[in-house]
């Protein structure tokens, strides 16, 4: 007993105080990508012949693309454009409303995902229950959602749960390319949700199928099957990207203003101890 | 001696695919099921096409051949032999239960079939290679249960949707009453193709990421299993200081699982302090995988002759430190674990698996390291740092939920001991060899890493043009999830939770 309550002093609190205070990421980490709008090379197809997952196209007529829903974040387009037309910021806001604004254009801002329309809001904004769905997800997704409900991110401050039975909950979470073999869990899943309820993407997989796009197994992400509210890039996404799109649709943060000092960290704190 | 008809290798050594030892069928039944009575144990069963072994016997060019690693354990030898097969061949399963699920698998791939096999039913409900139609594909989760009838005996089916954010996968429980009888684990929902995809046309740009998400959670293991295989095929070598990395890395993965199913198994008996403090220390270990190369899972950091992220000396600093004060709070937070009584009270004699059972059914890593078996691929056919950092494997004997949670926080300090050690002497150098070579036509590789879950196992063969033909892999899951139906036998169904977070097998490893 006394034992515990020393450990417990000891181990201090660790709850991090964002969204009030911007999220700590280390200096490697890859966010929202940067396009410039430079003109590509003639026939230049650098990028997406290094793309794993085919999300970078640098077709004349829409200038550099790079669809968020199928990016897994490795970097390779980054390294490989000879314009250095492509560049990776910390800026761990990726989550978007609609399937269009994942893709990524020159010049463009991150997409930041939009509140729920009113009726849902009044209903689930301050509480938010969840069922989770791992369908052919390779478990790095569903690492980093389980996360958020450790003290850490402690998602429950927010209203946040996830729960054990699709009758108690508001919303649908799904990872994975969602395989063919998963196709009736997720139906069924969806219609014993009782209404009204969201349907959430998490990771380059759910989303467009990622890598698995293409497979005879089917892999075409969640959105083929039943309508998907919120979309969240990644391979995975960092646990603090699935946060901001979630307490972005419950309008907990706002509009297109980052939560104070979001993000971008000063080259000096780059190493800091973060969560 | 019918080990004589196994060709030795070394992990991570390609050699001619034209040299597998090559025999009849019933001799090399023989062999494999002499092999395993002598203490080897079957790392990889599996077949492949006639054609990309370019066998010296000549045979129909469309047939089958088998194709079987033994792994000598406490020798620290593997052999390789093969055998032409038709439509069907005796199964092995009944007299070497390890060949169970090789074969199931051999049998749903290439419809060839294990005569006489007892269990013989889908394993990732998929249709036979070849015939990739959906309507070719067995209805997932359709098969004939094993059940069990009488007065109050009755059937608990659970998933393949689980109640917490866990993967995929159906259980169907025999009980009588409280006790359980039976579990029968039936998967597949996670079945994304990716061997087959392996080997597609245009699949090179993908095939490191495919290795990266076999099991996200392996990451690491996983890569560098595949990179390993790579290099040995093109005569590549990883410069030391990559290999110091490399294993940098492997060390923080284990760590970080290590952690987290320390805290997970605290919270399934209830005891919270732990399982909150855990929870967050798995966290700070993914951290430094992301202070490396920016994600916290270790995506990018191996890559085919080296690492993809190097550490400059503050970086250096910074790991350690931060590896210092994690070892404190989690030594803190599992000593709190094994202190109290009514943890060890629910740890204790739970969900045993017995040595024997342990060495039947072929089981690897932390979980057969709980039922006393001594063997670690680091130290048993080590590859890369591990040729040059001695880790030896330990042991506890009683094969219940409170070995495999302690065998984990043994492995956990020897993990720590072992990056802190590297870091303070990292080899200066290259992180990458970036010499083109060619490749080699006609080659196989057998490569093996020991992830935190027990032995990745990867078999590639590469075609006389250099290009991949084949490709296996085979994570520890695939050979534990059987320990895992043979730890519930005779335990109530409420310690069902309990027993499997203590072996925390991966469903998409199993289902690739």
């Amino acid at each position: 007993m006394f034992n515990i309550i020393k450990t417990r002093l000891r181990q201090k609190h660790r709850t991090i105080a964002y969204p009030k205070q911007p999220p700590s990421l280390p200096d490697r980490f890859r966010g929202f990508p940067l396009l410039g709008s430079g003109v590509c090379a003639e026939g230049c197809a650098a990028c997406s012949e290094v793309c794993p997952t085919n999300a970078v196209t640098s077709e004349k007529s829409g200038g550099l693309q790079l669809d968020m829903g199928k990016c897994v974040l490795c970097g390779k387009c980054a390294e490989g454009c000879p314009a250095g037309l492509i560049t990776f910021s910390k800026d761990h806001r990726l989550a978007a409303s609609t399937r269009e604004a994942c893709v990524a254009i020159a010049g463009q801002a991150p997409p930041l995902a939009s509140p729920l329309p009113p009726k849902l809001l009044s209903l689930f904004k301050r509480s938010l229950k969840i069922r989770v769905v791992s369908a052919g997800g390779c478990n790095a997704c569903e690492a980093d959602i389980n996360v958020l409900s450790t003290i850490v991110f402690d998602i429950g401050r927010f209203g946040i749960q996830y729960v054990a039975s699709p009758r108690h909950a508001d919303a649908m979470l799904v990872t994975g390319a969602a395989p063919r073999n998963m196709h009736a869990a997720i139906k069924k899943t969806y219609d014993a949700i009782p209404d009204p309820k969201i349907v959430i993407a998490i990771g380059a997989c759910a989303i467009s199928g990622g890598l698995f796009a293409g497979h005879t197994q089917e892999c075409a992400g969640v959105a083929a099957l039943v309508p998907v509210d919120l979309f969240i890039p990644g391979c995975p996404p960092h646990p603090i990207t699935i946060l901001d799109g979630l307490l972005r649709i419950l309008d907990t943060i706002k509009g297109s203003e980052p939560p104070r000092g979001s993000v971008i960290h000063q080259a000096d704190n780059l190493l800091n101890n973060h969560d | 001696m019918s080990r004589s008809l196994f060709v030795k290798i070394r992990n991570g050594e390609a050699l001619d695919a034209s040299d597998v030892a090559d025999a009849p069928f019933g001799e090399f039944k023989n062999a494999v099921l002499d092999a395993v009575a002598s203490g080897g144990r079957i790392a990889l069963l599996c077949a492949a096409p006639e054609a990309v072994l370019a066998a010296k016997q000549p045979a129909a060019a469309d047939g089958l051949r088998l194709l079987c690693v033994i792994a000598w354990d406490e020798e620290g030898q593997l052999g390789i032999a093969s055998a032409p097969v038709d439509d069907a061949y005796p199964s092995l399963t009944p007299e070497c239960p390890q060949a169970h699920l090789f074969e199931r698998e051999i049998y749903e791939q290439w419809n060839l079939v294990p005569l006489l096999h007892p269990w013989l039913k889908p394993l990732r409900f998929h249709a036979p290679y070849g015939k990739d139609a959906a309507g070719n594909a067995p209805s997932i989760g359709h098969a004939p249960f094993f059940q069990l009838q009488g007065v109050e005996v009755h059937e608990v089916a659970v998933g393949p949707v689980h109640a917490g954010v866990i993967e995929p996968g159906h259980f169907r429980f025999q009980c009588h009453g409280e006790n359980v009888y039976h579990l029968e684990i039936s998967l597949g929902y996670q079945h994304r193709g990716i061997e087959r995809a392996m080997t597609a046309p245009g699949a090179k740009k993908r095939r490191m990421y495919y290795a990266e998400t076999m099991a996200g959670d392996t990451t690491i293991a996983h890569a560098t299993a595949y990179a390993q295989a790579v290099e040995a095929m093109s005569a590549l070598s990883a410069p030391p200081r990559a290999l110091a990395l490399r294993g940098i890395a492997l060390e923080l993965e284990r760590l970080a699982n290590h952690t987290g199913d320390l805290g997970a198994l605290a919270g399934d008996v209830g005891f919270l302090p732990t399982a909150a403090y855990c929870g967050r220390l798995r966290g700070d270990f993914l951290n430094m995988t992301a202070l490396l190369c920016g994600n916290r899972f270790g995506r990018g950091m191996i890559a085919p002759g080296g690492v993809g992220y190097d550490v400059d000396g503050r970086r250096v600093e910074q790991l350690r430190e931060r590896l210092d004060a994690a070892y404190r709070d989690v030594a803190d937070a599992v000593a709190l674990l094994f202190d109290s009584p009514s943890v060890m009270a629910r740890f204790e004699n739970i969900g045993r698996v017995s040595k024997q059972t342990c060495v039947d059914l072929g089981m690897v890593g932390p979980s057969a390291r709980a039922c006393g078996i001594r063997k670690d691929a680091r130290s048993d056919f080590p590859a890369g740092i591990f040729n040059f950092v001695h880790i030896p494997a330990v042991v506890w004997e009683s094969g219940d939920v409170f070995a495999r949670a302690f065998v984990r926080w043994l492995e956990m300090q020897q993990s720590i001991e072992f990056i802190q050690s590297q870091l303070s002497a990292m080899p200066e150098g290259e992180i990458i060899s970036c010499a083109e070579t060619a490749p080699l036509g006609n080659r196989l590789v057998v490569s093996l890493v020991e992830g935190w879950r027990g032995e990745v196992c990867h078999c590639a063969i590469v075609n006389s043009d250099g290009e991949p033909a084949y490709y296996k892999a085979v994570d520890p899951s695939f050979h534990n999830w059987m320990g895992l139906a043979m730890a519930m036998r005779g335990q109530q169904i409420s310690d069902f939770p309990l027993c499997n977070k203590s072996f925390n097998l991966s469903y998409c490893g199993h289902d690739l």
